[in-house]
């Protein structure tokens, strides 16, 4: 919402500097997003008398000029048609940047004769598009005075953001109102609100606003009414009018149409004039028909449908109801009857029909906020008033159909409820106060204020309202900063299972040297295929691009592109984790919070002392430990299974679960996959599940079982077996363990073999079983016998044989 | 016999000095003090003499004795230092070279933002809530008061999803206010919650991702008023910038699902080209608050006549970027290392109030 500075002191009494009103403005709730002083851009273009102009000696088309600067006179060459002697127009010096060109003036010769400096144009000065002859000042311009002064152009222009409730400020007359009352001079309506500016009709209408809408669609257009005008000239609008509405970036076009802008800009009330001379019969305020459309005032031809009001005379449609005027109807320059139209519409069913259209007016953001209802009776007299002043004519009594809606409603206050809810102290003559300002009729009842909502606030909704009206325009200034209090206790845990799960996942993958990262939530639907793909529904209707239009299945289908994207920038050994939402469903429990990673290139960098290693299946196996282990998860009755999904190598990766519950993938990516993301070369890759965790019991408290330390020296024995080379090692190992639990502490694979020496088909695997003694150390017999045990249950599990 | 002791005693002295290394000492030792050892020969000659003699010739051979046995240790020990000394000299490397590589990772400034503002609020006796990212309708909008032709929904920019197998349109969450709806539903009154998360809008350019975080904060109860909402909110800007005397202004403003509503503006100053938090001549915007809209309170079946309370929500990445200096909004989901390793943070101290943000 746009307007200048001048433009609102014509609503409003006062003497304060514009930024005390700009900061104001902002404190109540219309924030100002900027402010324009375009006297500062124009400041160093001053007005000029042309001396003397007479022809270029050596260009038809230039003149050489004299200009009287007040300062000196200098030589400007010019080609304007206008240029003569006697005038006074706008110079701009050397060393001046034009704002219409952004161009520096510089001296110079023209076709041999000296220029220092120039005349401009409206175009130039970024004013219009008027480029065909200098600009031309009134004879009583003083020479040397600024000429953004003398053309009124040093009126700041304000820009405000206003908050989708208060439809009454967008209009000047409303922002006005609440500066008043928020104590920043007096509010006044202009010579053409009010009673006093009615204007009598002296015929009766040739023509009448008609309803026509269906039984249960009144509310679509609950009131319209309009009056006739005949004999109007329709020239250019006066000065001071085109030059607000430039100053807030409309063109100025004929008076008429001037003045519905005009009054759309400064009350908030959009109108609509007819040529009446190209309208059939009577107006008439109907849904659309199927098949109907209207080549609308912006030039374009627009398909109706019975969902939206019309305006149609008895051909057909004229306008669309709270959104656009028609093209065909509207008035010229040589227009001279006129019949105009003031109504009410749904604001819903406005927005809608302007979402469908694509028609961004100025009238749908007034009515799809709520317009004042009464707006429509005094918006007949106000434009009147205005045709009257600058067209001249007649104008006839109103007419109108249907009935204005009831606006009426009364809301309590209570005299205890402003400082219950907001926390501020506050006088109630001053609650008062504050109300009456903004147009409510108050009524001091006892412990409470009743309140008439005033026909413009279709906002005011309840007491809360009510009390946001107060608190507001007293200033948040004035809020108490009270501390929210614990109530004397320390506060419990403020995370969940799940969240401290997501924490430790995360200090425990940058701990093993992975970066953390955060990418989209969505993912192209071609890669989202590598990853089993998506349910239809979700698939975005309206994703940003086709690379981001599906929710993704797996973070990885995004970590894989990323890693890619380093690689590629010369960084060939990536880490990276994510710890995040992958989603299967759009339920809320489709949702799946997972800790995920990948490793590229090398495993550690290449050291000096260190043989180097591309990344391998245990890399990310240690890293999805890692973060089971952080997690408490029972790492040491994981069970590995090798059946990953098909984004792994299905020869190099594998499933860590707990029975049938599946906690964690690792293993190498597979390398079809990582080609389609354009990632070269092999990656490791793992994802951990952390909400299929199983959950510790919260029964018995923290504490851990007692600290049993045995007195004897623990053993440690050597075993080395042969057996098929597809026999997993953890059989071997869980097989050792469990020969003699009691004895057993430990069961380590120190060597895995295939080779030279082994059969083919065959490897070697060697265990390192710790013993550890609880009663007595073991005699040669003892150990022995658990030897035995341990050899008799690896060979019986992995059909292998002790090596000899 | 005096003098034959004498030089026998100096020639095994002799000896010793002269050992070159501990295998040559041992030889002396043996030589000299081994069972067929020169001095222990001496020994077994003392049998055949006068008592008076022996006593005599005993005490002096006794003596010598521990001479000899004594300067063979001494030269022992000499020597096995120089052989250490020697080791050691030959061990040296070049300490120079590099330790093997192990690295820490760095954590997303988002998260660490997060994990601030938890325990900033946590402090206050907030505890987290979450929920979905793929959101109803009435989770989104209806219930917050937004109904379907809003202005206020047709800004903001919703994803939206297919017409799902019940005939729900459902939506990507343009907001974390839909927790607030879920909590209120699920829980009575006292409730005091913060949401981290995830959120979207359908908006790509140099200020706006199509996926972004919010934090969002509800406090619902009896006696809850706006004071206490500027108070939460001013110490919480205080303790995330680290600056005491960080002016907090609030200013009106309009949300459908809170009346009285503010924005929530810190100081801040400009000078130099230079952003600066903290008093200085200009404001920044950087949370959005307001009394929780008794509709709201209605729409999650609470008393609106008996329970009030206020709600906030800010955007995670802006308060990042402003407390972190980081300059653009779009890096922040590239995941590139080296922005990564350059804004990203240690893992090694939990932020907490008591341990200082």
């Amino acid at each position: 919402m746009k307007f200048t500075l001048s433009w609102l002191k014509r609503h409003l009494e006062t003497d304060r500097p514009l930024d005390e009103i700009a900061t104001t403005l902002s404190m109540i709730g219309l924030e100002v997003e900027s402010i324009e002083d375009r006297a500062k851009a124009l400041a160093p273009f001053t007005v000029a008398f042309v001396k003397e102009a007479r022809q270029h000696p050596n260009a038809e088309r230039l003149r050489v000029c004299i200009v009287d600067t007040g300062k000196e006179e200098v030589q400007v060459v010019c080609g304007a048609p206008n240029a003569r002697t006697g005038m006074k127009g706008v110079f701009a010096p050397v060393g001046a940047t034009i704002p219409g060109t952004d161009l520096l003036l510089k001296a110079g010769k023209i076709r041999g004769e000296a220029s220092n400096g120039m005349l401009v144009s409206e175009r130039e000065m970024g004013l219009s598009d008027e480029h065909e002859g200098i600009i031309e000042l009134p004879e009583d311009a003083e020479v040397g005075q600024p000429f953004a002064a003398t053309m009124g152009l040093d009126d700041p222009v304000i820009d405000l953001g206003i908050t989708p409730n208060r439809g009454d400020c967008l209009g000047v007359h409303g922002i006005a109102r609440d500066l008043a009352a928020a104590g920043l001079g007096r509010l006044k309506a202009p010579e053409y609100l009010g009673d006093a500016a009615a204007v009598p009709g002296v015929f009766d209408s040739p023509r009448r606003w008609l309803r026509d809408l269906p039984e249960g669609l009144g509310a679509a257009c609950p009131y319209v009414a309009g009056r006739s005008f005949r004999k109007v000239k329709n020239g250019p609008s006066p000065r001071w009018l085109q030059d607000r509405l430039q100053a807030i970036g409309l063109r100025p076009i004929s008076a008429l149409v001037d003045i519905t802008n005009f009054v759309t800009m400064d009350l908030g009330r959009p109108l609509h004039v007819f040529d009446a001379a190209k309208l059939k019969g009577d107006l008439t305020m109907r849904m659309a028909r199927e098949g109907e459309e209207i080549l609308a005032l912006d030039g374009k031809t627009y398909a109706l449908d019975p969902e939206m009001v019309i305006i149609a005379d008895e051909v057909a449609p004229q306008g669309i109801g709270g959104v656009m005027g028609g093209e065909l109807s509207g008035v010229t320059e040589e227009t001279s009857e006129v019949f105009l139209e003031v109504a009410l519409f749904d604001p819903l069913r406005v927005a809608r029909t302007g979402r469908r259209l694509g028609i961004h007016s100025d009238a749908r953001y007034r009515f799809e906020r709520g317009v004042d209802p009464l707006s429509a009776e005094w918006g007949c007299e106000v434009a009147a008033r205005l045709v009257a002043e600058l067209c001249g004519g007649e104008a006839s009594g109103v007419v109108s159909a249907g009935a204005l809606p009831d606006w009426r409603r009364e809301i309590a206050l209570r005299g205890t409820r402003v400082q219950s809810l907001a926390g501020i102290e506050i006088a109630l003559p001053e609650q008062r106060r504050i109300l009456e300002d903004l147009g409510f009729g108050v009524t001091e009842e006892p412990e409470r204020l009743l309140c008439q909502v005033p026909a413009w606030r279709p906002d005011i909704e309840g007491e809360a309202c009510l009390v946001e009206e107060v608190a507001r325009i007293h200033g948040y200034d004035h809020l108490p900063s009270v501390p929210t209090s614990l109530d004397g206790h320390l506060p419990a845990s403020a995370i969940s299972t799940l969240e401290r799960r997501q924490a430790l996942a995360r200090t425990a993958l940058a701990w093993r040297g992975l970066d953390e990262a955060v990418t989209w939530s969505f993912v192209s639907s071609r890669d989202a295929t590598l990853f089993g793909g998506v349910l239809d529904e979700l698939k975005l209707i309206n994703p940003i691009s086709s690379d981001l239009d599906v929710m993704r299945p797996a973070i990885l289908a995004c970590l894989i592109p990323a890693a890619a994207r380093n690689v590629d920038r010369g960084f060939p050994d990536v880490g990276l984790f994510e710890v995040g939402p992958q989603y299967r469903d759009d339920t809320p429990k489709g949702q799946d919070e997972v800790a995920a990673g990948l490793r590229t290139g090398l495993a550690a960098p290449r050291h000096w002392s260190a043989q180097s290693q591309a990344v391998d299946a245990f890399d990310a196996k240690a890293d999805a430990l890692a973060v089971l282990e952080a997690c408490e998860a029972p790492v040491g009755n994981l069970q590995v299974t090798t059946d990953a999904p098909a984004w792994y190598h299905p020869g190099q990766s594998g499933v860590l679960r707990l029975g049938p519950n599946v906690l964690a993938h690792f293993g190498v990516l597979h390398p079809g996959v990582c080609g389609r993301l354009g990632l070269k070369g092999p990656a490791a890759g793992f994802e951990v599940f952390l909400e299929r965790l199983p959950v510790p019991k919260a029964k018995g408290g923290k504490a851990k079982p007692m600290l049993k330390l045995s007195a004897f020296q623990p053993v440690v024995r050597d075993f080395a077996f042969l057996m098929d080379a597809d026999v997993p090692a953890e059989k071997a190992q869980r097989a050792a363990r469990g020969a003699e639990k009691a004895l057993i502490a430990e069961v380590q694979v120190f060597d895995a073999y295939q080779g030279k020496g082994i059969d083919e088909g065959k490897k070697s695997l060697a265990l390192a079983v710790t013993l550890q003694p609880v009663e007595h150390t073991l005699t040669d017999a003892e150990l022995e016998a658990v030897s035995g045990k341990i050899v008799a249950a690896v060979e019986k599990a992995t059909g292998g044989t002790l090596r000899g | 016999m005096t003098n034959e002791l004498e030089s026998l005693r100096s020639e095994v002295m002799d000896a010793a000095a002269a050992a070159a290394d501990l295998g040559a000492l041992e030889s002396v030792r043996v030589g000299a003090l081994g069972k067929k050892g020169s001095i222990t020969a001496l020994f077994k000659g003392l049998g055949g003499l006068e008592p008076e003699q022996r006593k005599l010739q005993g005490e002096a051979l006794n003596r010598v004795k521990d001479e000899v046995a004594a300067a063979i240790e001494a030269r022992q020990s000499e020597l096995a230092d120089a052989e250490l000394e020697a080791r050691l000299a030959r061990e040296r490397v070049d300490v120079s070279l590099p330790p093997r590589p192990t690295r820490l990772g760095r954590l997303h400034p988002i998260s660490r933002t997060v994990e601030e503002m938890i325990a900033i609020f946590g402090e206050m006796g907030f505890s987290v809530a979450t929920g979905p990212h793929i959101e109803d309708d009435f989770h989104n909008f209806t219930a917050l008061n937004i109904h379907e032709e809003h202005p206020a929904r047709q800004e903001m920019d919703t994803f939206y999803l297919p017409e799902n197998a019940e005939g729900q349109r459902m939506v990507l969450r343009t907001h974390t206010s839909p927790v607030q709806i879920r909590t209120m539903q699920a829980v009575e009154p006292p409730i005091r919650i913060i949401v981290p998360g995830r959120t979207f809008r359908a908006d790509y350019d140099a200020t706006h991702t199509p996926m972004f975080h919010q934090l969002e904060g509800l406090v619902v109860d009896e006696t809850t008023h706006m004071g206490h909402l500027k108070g939460t909110l001013v110490e919480f800007c205080r303790a995330i910038f680290g600056v005491e005397d960080l002016p907090v202004r609030f200013r009106a403003s309009y949300f459908p699902f809170t009346e009285p509503s503010a924005e929530v503006d810190i100081g801040c100053s400009r000078a130099g080209g230079e952003l600066k938090i903290g008093a200085g001549d200009d404001w920044l915007e950087i949370l959005g608050s307001g009394m929780v809209h008794p509709k709201v309170l209605e729409n999650c079946g609470i008393d609106s006549s008996r329970y009030q309370g206020y709600a906030f929500g800010m955007g995670i990445e802006r308060i990042a970027m402003l407390k972190y200096g980081i300059p653009d909004l779009r890096t922040f989901y590239e995941a590139d290392i080296r922005w990564l390793r350059h804004y990203g943070f240690v893992p090694l101290a939990e932020p907490s109030m008591v341990r200082g943000l």
